[in-house]
């Protein structure tokens, strides 16, 4: 590594990998800042969500356009080739992940003065999850860590439990008080954009797969050692 | 996991455990590939390895060296090229050769092109003027020197008589161009002259490259060999090598940590 040769290629990675670092930590703030606005049922801390997103967004294409420049000026190939390919797929997950926490904190404006439905129990425990998975994607896509990768990839399932049993939960509620509808639609919504984040975590975990051995592979296929759900 | 399409491969050159020696430097340690038809196949790695000498050995151009040693099998089209009483003149003609720096003789362009039939008594004036119009036409210079083909070639700019020399090979219908960085001398139009051209070639001829720059390897052939201190550390498709080499060796060479 920073061998003479390499030198203009290496800066450049180095900087994407530093701007990336910084787009896992503006969402990863986002995320809680979504669910603190739901949980205090802040408005302005709700809009300061949706505002910042935008620079999710900007980021995200300053990340791609310094992938395309050093393609274009540096000629990579082999793993520094997989390497910003990934990059640049994973930024468009990261920045959906940005779009749901701003997907949630829209639903607490949308709540207006309304009431919760109820107390919230397990949507603050898939915002921790999805912090932790968020965290552990980035961390092994930057280490190559592939065993790392899988073991976030299977928390994916813990997920989906978290949110079917919110589903059900939900949905048994409306069939019982068909006027709390409104209300509970609201936390679904909260829920399943939680729910998607872990399906992007799914993503980016693959693409850590692909860095480190070439191969494409769907971390969705239960795979032997995944969690044991073969 | 192999996800691109495999080109259909017929073999043209089949070389097993090639061993050369200058005297008592061994050049070439065990070298085995095959070499498929009207494909494109790129030789690459550093300076020193002995991608020339194996280029060489592929019509026996070595043979000249006093000293060398030659162990292995090369198979054209299953024929042993080092058997005893090989006919060397139609194994060069078969398999042609261009080189580094532009050598045309210092001839008219016309001449340059009608020497190799010439020498092979290929025909009436008239027939050897066709084969001229078709070697220039095949290498894109035709319509640029049409009405200067009395012309001396060194009048040529470098581009130009590279595709002149190209030209002559062709005039001789070879079945194999070995080109050894045959742009290297070129600025880069007209390496991508050459480099278009090669496509087109590759359509009727097997082509062999050995090319020092690496994105040329990478944007003109189909498969490629990397060779290191003499040996052959992995050949495989074009894109497998420059997005998923299996040889630590050769993703270090390829992304510049080494070389
Ligand atoms: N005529 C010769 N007599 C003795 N040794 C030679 C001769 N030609 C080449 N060699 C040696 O054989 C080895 C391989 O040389 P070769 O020219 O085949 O390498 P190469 O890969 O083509 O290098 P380059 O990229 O610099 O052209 C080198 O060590 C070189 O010094
Ligand atoms: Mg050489």
């Amino acid at each position: 590594m920073g061998s003479g040769l390499r030198a203009a290629l290496d800066r450049g990675l180095l900087q994407i990998e530093e701007d990336l670092l910084r787009m896992r930590e503006m969402i990863d703030r986002a995320l809680s800042k979504s669910l603190k606005s739901l949980v205090d049922r802040d408005t302005a801390l709700a809009h300061e969500v949706i505002d910042e997103d935008k620079s999710i967004n900007n980021l995200r294409y300053k990340i791609e356009e310094a992938c395309l420049a050093l393609i274009a000026t540096q000629q990579p190939t082999a793993s520094d080739l997989r390497m910003i390919m990934a990059i640049m797929s994973v930024v468009a997950d990261l920045e959906r992940m940005g779009d749901y926490a701003a997907g949630i904190s829209k639903t607490v404006l949308r709540m207006g003065d309304e009431p919760l439905l109820k107390p919230l129990i397990d949507i603050p425990k898939m915002v921790d999850l999805a912090r932790t998975m968020l965290r552990g994607s980035i961390q092994a896509l930057l280490d190559h860590d592939v065993p790392r990768a899988r073991e976030i990839a299977s928390r994916d399932d813990e997920m989906d439990h978290l949110y079917q049993a919110i589903f059900d939960e939900l949905v048994e509620i409306m069939a019982r008080k068909p006027e709390s509808v409104h209300r509970a639609t609201y936390l679904l919504w909260c829920a399943h954009n939680l729910e998607r984040i872990g399906d992007r975590v799914t993503n980016i975990a693959e693409r850590v797969v692909f860095v480190s051995t070439g191969d494409f592979k769907d971390l969705n296929i239960k795979e032997e050692g995944i969690g044991g759900l073969n | 996991m192999q996800r691109m399409k495999e080109t259909k491969a017929e073999l043209k050159i089949k070389v097993k455990d090639l061993n050369f020696y200058y005297g008592p430097i061994k050049a070439l340690n065990e070298i085995s590939i095959d070499i498929q038809t009207c494909e494109i196949t790129a030789l690459i790695g550093p300076s020193g390895c002995g991608k020339s000498t194996f280029l060489r050995c592929l019509n026996r151009m070595n043979d000249t060296i006093p000293g060398v040693l030659v162990e292995g099998e090369i198979l054209l089209d299953g024929e042993d090229i080092y058997r005893n009483g090989m006919d060397l003149a139609l194994l060069r003609q078969r398999v042609g050769m261009v080189f580094q720096k532009p050598n045309p003789f210092p001839k008219s362009i016309f001449d340059n092109v009608a020497y190799g039939p010439r020498i092979l008594g290929a025909g009436n004036k008239h027939e050897i003027e066709e084969l001229v119009e078709e070697s220039l036409k095949n290498v894109a210079l035709w319509d640029e020197v049409k009405d200067s083909l009395n012309k001396d070639a060194f009048e040529l700019s470098l581009g130009e008589q590279q595709r002149l020399c190209l030209a002559r090979v062709l005039a001789v219908y070879p079945e194999v161009i070995l080109m050894d960085e045959p742009c290297s001398a070129l600025d880069p139009i007209a390496t991508l002259k050459i480099e278009v051209l090669m496509q087109d070639l590759k359509k009727n001829y097997t082509i062999v490259i050995v090319t020092h720059n690496m994105q040329q390897a990478a944007r003109v052939s189909d498969r490629t060999g990397l060779f290191w201190l003499g040996e052959l550390v992995e050949f495989g498709q074009t894109d497998q090598i420059f997005t998923r080499p299996r040889e630590e060796r050769t993703e270090d060479y390829v992304t510049g940590r080494l070389g």
